[in-house]
């Protein structure tokens, strides 16, 4: 099985698993959600740092990498800390 | 310390397993927060896996770019205002398409200067290439209009979704010939064709669709991810991209389901416009045969009541009443009334909008209802105020088929034995329709800007006292 398959397998599998863990959100946390799916897709700042860290890396994919990276960080620190303050503002009755 | 490919992929599945624990966290308030401990944990074990594994040779450029975005995202993360949530979302979204963008015209180059280029690959960074720029455009669209930049209403012209279509034909052909190819010219004319794509596909829906449009770009981000995950052959990418992609997905399909339309008829262009003419309100009002009332008159029938039902929508946002209707609600609280909030699934502008609002008044989540759970309630309760809603509920959408709301699940306001309308003026709410629950004996308006009006009533609260 070619790599590019077993990414395929990994895809399709990790959807099921998408589809069922956020069917149990409860709506009233659905801006933090979106906040908090936000934050992780700034998982791309992996792929920003093997562009850039890369020893071979030239000028141009350097350049490119550092916007990357500088984007995918704010993403990353802002959406994780914004989802955080938000969540921080849900209390009970009583509390 | 280096790690081996093997130690670098046991920490990024250690780091999946976080982030599908992070989502899960968010099924109740009350584990939330521990989720997204759990999603910045995972985030650090990927980074630091990442940081410390035999690609990454050169830190430099990392470390500049990096403490310039944590610095930036940490600065606006505290600064924001959760009214301004939307907006911020938005843009979020749009640097996660330009990054994907970025990262893989960067491996392009990286891989062609190595010679290790192949159709497969190609054809993948086409993929992340194409939806990294659609959700970059479409995120800054959103962006304007959330913030006012641009105008609301839907942009429509002759001949527009056969654009599109031709636009989505040519991004795909280009994409084929740059994978068979290698050409850089199909490279760079696919990449402006896709950004203009994500500009082209979101200017026909309307503002108030937004919380559809939220959903969708969510979802591309995750996409994006994903795709990337694909040329890099990264499983944590695609895991994460997955998840992203289909939570996104399902909100779109429940913001859809709760407006009871299609999200083919969202995406093809909305009805109504966001924003329309306030007419002489009292001319209007009189006309039509609807009653408006003082705010005494609201405050009467209140003071006593056994419960209470508060509908906030979009214009609380507005007029940012959601602390006055904290203060009023304790005050109404400490007489023995009953206060509930009944929030519909797309009140405001993106999905949860008004829950956050009133979290951020400190009103208790417990008191704050989903449609199903409150709409039995509404029966029997003495008093339904309507803050800043309107389509969400109109009886039109259950009785009126001709209407274009009709079928639209709605809060059951006009079963209480008193509604009043916070209203700022007779203009009927997005989808232009008028609402039948104005011209119910049992439906007053009160009009104003919904904070003094509030602010009103808990001063009339706290004075007129029995």
């Amino acid at each position: 099985m070619s790599e590019s398959l077993t990414a395929l397998y990994v895809f399709v599998l990790a959807c099921f698993i998408g589809y069922y863990v956020v069917w149990g959100v409860t709506p009233s946390l659905h801006t933090p959600l979106v906040a908090l799916t936000n934050a992780i897709s700034g998982i791309v700042l992996v792929g920003a740092l093997l562009v850039t860290g890369l020893d071979e890396a030239g000028w141009f994919a350097s350049g490119l990498g550092f916007i990357a990276v500088l984007l995918a960080s704010i993403n990353v620190f802002g959406g994780f800390l914004v989802t955080h303050r938000m969540l921080s503002m849900f209390k009970k009755k009583n509390k | 310390m280096e790690l081996t490919l093997n130690q670098q992929g046991i920490a990024y599945l250690i780091s999946a397993v976080l982030f599908i624990f992070a989502l899960k966290g968010l099924t109740h308030p009350a584990t939330a927060r521990r989720g997204n401990m759990l999603g910045m944990l995972g985030m650090a074990i990927a980074l630091g896996a990442t940081l410390l594994g035999s690609q990454v040779q050169d830190y430099g450029l990392i470390l500049v770019a990096g403490t310039l975005g944590a610095v930036i995202g940490i600065v606006i993360a505290l600064r924001i205002q959760m009214t301004a949530m939307p907006q911020l979302v938005a843009a979020l979204h749009s640097f996660v398409g330009m990054a994907a963008v970025l990262v893989a015209i960067g491996t392009f180059v990286n891989r062609a200067q190595a010679g290790t280029l192949n159709s497969v690959l190609m054809g993948e960074l086409s993929a992340g290439i194409v939806i990294g720029a659609i959700t970059f455009t479409g995120s800054v669209i959103a962006f304007a209009k959330l913030q006012g930049i641009m105008s609301g209403a839907p942009i429509k012209f002759e001949g527009q979704h056969l654009l599109n279509a031709f636009m989505g034909v040519v991004t795909v052909l280009l994409a084929v010939e740059f994978a068979l190819t290698g050409d850089i010219w199909s490279l760079l004319l696919m990449t402006l064709f896709a950004f203009a794509l994500g500009g082209t596909l979101i200017i026909p829906i309307g503002g108030a669709d937004m919380p559809v449009i939220i959903s969708m770009l969510n979802s591309y981000s995750g996409w994006a991810a994903a795709a990337t995950g694909f040329t890099l052959h990264n499983d944590l990418l695609i895991i994460v991209g997955a998840l992203v992609g289909f939570s996104g997905a399902i909100l779109s399909f429940i913001m859809c389901r709760a407006m009871n339309r299609s999200i083919i008829n969202v995406i093809f262009g909305g009805f109504g416009t966001d924003s329309g003419s306030g007419d002489s309100v009292g001319a209007v009002a009189a006309e039509k045969g609807v009653k408006s009332a003082s705010v005494e008159d609201a405050v009467y029938w209140m003071e006593d009541a056994s419960r209470v039902i508060i509908v906030p929508g979009y214009g609380m946002a507005v007029a940012q009443a959601q602390h006055a209707l904290k203060e009023m609600m304790e005050l109404l609280q400490a007489r023995g009334v009953d206060v509930k909030f009944a929030i519909h699934p797309v009140a405001g502008r993106m999905p949860g909008h008004m829950n956050v609002l009133l979290a951020e008044a400190d009103i208790p989540y417990d008191q704050v209802l989903e449609m199903d759970e409150v709409n039995p309630q509404f029966q029997g309760a003495d008093v339904a105020l309507v803050v800043g809603a309107n389509d969400v509920v109109n009886p039109a959408a259950k009785e009126d088929p001709s209407s274009p709301i009709y079928g639209m699940p709605i809060l059951e306001a006009g079963r209480a034995n008193q509604v009043y309308f916070l209203k700022r003026s007779m203009r009927p709410g997005y989808s232009g329709v008028d609402n039948l629950l104005f011209y119910r004996d049992n439906t007053s308006l009160i009009f104003g800007d919904a904070k003094d009006t509030i602010e009103g009533m808990a001063t009339a609260l706290k004075g007129g006292g029995h």
